[in-house]
């Protein structure tokens, strides 16, 4: 039996790293790598007995000791271009193993107003800068591998949208992993801030750039304040044999809308945690979510909005499509604080199996302390339609021409909202192709 | 074309059809009529190949195939189209995006090239207008939110793009008030001709006031008990169905 590598292996790394990761040595920023260092190591890497941990073991992560990823690695230009979406016009800052490349990213054009950077060049050239955002949306650590992230922080993208300002393109983060070799940890800290009144997307995406394993630990901390919108999408697509941590914390201000759509394609074992604090009133969030998950996959979406004030509207909704012996978790966790009346929250976990041996566990859970509000939920796991299946072979689809259409069909709406459409389109795409691969949609 | 002969057929271990004999020739209107439990719907499906159909005996021939070894599928592209009684509602799979696969699928079935969207669209365009139908029909859910008229003139037009040999229409009066009835029929006769065969199920004579048949058979307990000209038609609906429950053993087939 082999050696599990806990947190005590990633401690070490840290301690080894630490003086050489970016503004090293300006307290702050010591400080709080060190009390985040502190917490993984008081907590260690999270393991079934803890709830919220549950029905995802971590062991396929510990049975290997990732090495933290080293700047400077190559990636081909080739492979950028190969990976943009067709038809996409942004802004693309491109992160190689987590490490900002501005050789391959393109800000061209940009607009006043809009600050698009590494995180490591601004802690190195501006830090009082970043000072007040980092960690303000995370607040406490949840988990050790957010922790983990926390002690590592260094590199991976800084967006800023003035007040006012409504950005015409949306922003690209390109996060290519695998790009060291094999068995490499790659760590991004990504800090989206929108201004009073502004407007931007940002779509933040995960591929491999080759087929090895690797493990990627990427945390986005976005704040949208009075008035502002902002869209958040994000898709993990790399490669089947990766793994994946991560996650989304979300601070929402005062009649401030912000939308999020969380696409996972691929993975060995894709574990992401939201939490969407409305912070004042009338705030919005709407968050979508779409998985796929096949072979031996295991996919676990962890959601958490607190309404802290009155008037606030949440819109959930999580679709997942399974097969073969993949396994999903969707935890939906919706707090309703005191005095935030008139809250309006609506969760909706639908999943579709399309073999015996995959298997979902849903768990909504709400929590209401306040005695004025509209919250529902709902959470469904089933089969494709037979009575439907029959109807399109009637009129001459075959079993996989018709399976594959109602899967299809299951899995759009949650895209059908999606812009850019340039987006949506290159996702459908997407999901199409992973339809064709797979094998039960032919029983 | 059609020939089926002593078909016998169970449905949750309870037997339906029990030695049904039909014969259906090229370009031919048959209407089979019987009260409800007589096992209409039952031939329309067994017909179809919809599973927990079981058939326990006889046969089905289809151009002298046995259709009872193909899949649904199969039975589709061969050219047997079923009109349901309840047409399924598909969220999320466009008209268009059905029938386009489905037309394709045919045609490759018979070694033709598949239409280009362009192609396609012309057609769809042109048999819409067969049943009224306005172009974002194509556009919308397989039937999804479709009021029941509009989701019988859909299967009319699904009918009207498919072409096939042999199309079944069960129960397709249903639900419908005189003028979507008359659009219906007037879609069904405008796709009559020498090379479909048209089978109508119904409890009715209304519809065939519309779509005048060659033949009408009447079906009591799993069996045709009687055969006749449309006259037979107009005949049931004057005595009613009383006669054929009481008489159904002794009955003669007759035409």
């Amino acid at each position: 039996m082999r050696t599990a590598h806990d947190a005590s292996t990633y401690v070490a790394a840290q301690r080894d790293a630490a003086a050489d990761l970016p503004a090293a040595g300006r307290r702050w920023l010591d400080q709080c790598r060190s009390a985040a260092l502190a917490q993984l190591e008081l907590t260690g890497l999270p393991d079934q007995s803890n709830e919220d941990w549950k029905y995802t073991p971590i062991r396929p992560i510990t049975r290997e000791a990732f090495a933290p990823a080293q700047a400077g690695s190559d990636c081909p230009r080739q492979f950028v271009v190969a990976s943009t979406i067709p038809n996409l016009d942004s802004y693309r800052l491109v992160f190689v193993d987590g490490f900002w490349s501005p050789a391959l990213s393109h800000l061209d054009d940009l607009p006043a107003g809009v600050t698009l950077a590494g995180l490591g060049q601004m802690l190195d050239n501006d830090p009082a800068r970043i000072e007040p955002w980092l960690g303000s949306a995370l607040g406490s650590e949840p988990h050790g591998f957010i922790a983990m992230n926390s002690s590592f922080v260094g590199d991976g993208a800084v967006v800023e949208i003035n007040a006012g300002v409504v950005l015409d393109k949306p922003v690209e983060l390109l996060f290519v992993s695998g790009c060291g070799g094999s068995g490499r940890l790659s760590l991004p800290r990504n800090l989206v801030v929108a201004h009073s009144g502004s407007q931007a997307t940002v779509i933040e995406r995960h591929v491999s750039l080759l087929e090895n394993r690797s493990l990627s630990n990427s945390v986005s901390e976005v704040i949208v304040e009075s008035d502002a919108r902002l869209t958040h999408h994000a898709v993990q697509q790399e490669s089947p044999r990766s793994f994946h941590v991560g996650g989304l914390f979300v601070r929402v201000g005062r009649c401030a809308e912000f939308r999020s759509t969380t696409v996972t394609l691929d993975g060995a074992l894709v574990r992401r945690d939201a939490l969407i604090n409305l912070d004042d009133e009338q705030a919005q969030a709407r968050l979508d979510g779409l998985y796929l998950a096949f072979g031996r996959s295991h996919v676990d979406n962890h959601t958490h909005v607190v309404h802290h004030a009155p008037n606030g509207v949440s819109r959930e909704h999580y679709k997942g499509v399974l097969g073969d012996r993949a396994r999903a978790v969707f935890h939906g966790r919706i707090v309703v604080q005191p005095g935030a009346q008139q809250t309006d929250s609506q969760q909706r976990n639908q999943n579709l199996l399309l073999s015996r041996d995959a298997e979902v566990d849903s768990k909504p859970q709400l929590e209401i302390y306040a005695d004025n509000v509209k919250c529902t939920h709902g959470a469904t796991v089933g089969q494709l339609d037979e009575g439907a299946i029959f109807y399109l072979r009637s009129r001459g689809l075959d079993q996989v021409q018709a399976r594959r259409a109602l899967t299809r069909a299951f899995a759009a709406d949650v895209l059908e909202r999606m812009v850019p459409t340039a987006l949506r389109s290159y996702l459908e795409q997407q999901v199409n192709d992973r339809m064709q691969a797979v094998s039960e949609i032919e029983r | 074309m059609l020939s089926i002969k002593g078909l016998h057929a169970k449905v949750d271990d309870r037997p339906i059809l029990r030695g049904l004999d039909l014969e259906v020739g090229p370009g031919e209107v048959h209407a089979i009529m019987g009260p409800n439990g007589s096992g209409k719907s039952t031939l329309a499906n067994v017909i179809a190949g919809r599973d927990g159909y079981e058939v326990t005996g006889g046969s089905v021939r289809f151009f002298g195939r046995s259709l009872l070894s193909l899949t649904p599928e199969e039975r589709a592209r061969e050219g047997v189209f079923l009109a349901f009684q309840y047409p399924v509602e598909i969220p999320g799979v466009s008209n268009v995006a059905m029938l386009k696969e489905a037309v394709n699928a045919l045609r490759k079935h018979r070694g033709e090239p598949g239409l280009d969207a362009m192609d396609f669209l012309k057609l769809a365009r042109e048999r819409l207008k067969l049943v009224e139908m306005k172009e974002e029909f194509l556009y919308r859910s397989v039937n999804e939110g479709f009021s029941g008229g509009e989701k019988k003139r859909n299967e009319i037009f699904q009918l009207a793009m498919l072409e096939p040999r042999l199309a079944i229409l069960d129960e397709t009066d249903s639900g419908l008030d005189i003028d979507a009835l008359k659009v219906v029929a007037g879609g069904v006769n405008a796709m009559r001709g020498s090379a479909r065969s048209i089978v109508l199920v119904t409890h009715y004579q209304r519809l065939l006031e519309h779509i005048v048949p060659d033949w009408v058979h009447v079906l009591a307990d799993g069996r045709i008990v009687r055969s006749g000209d449309k006259e037979l038609a107009v005949e049931l609906e004057q005595q009613g169905y009383g006669w054929v429950n009481s008489g159904a053993d002794q009955a003669v087939e007759v035409g």
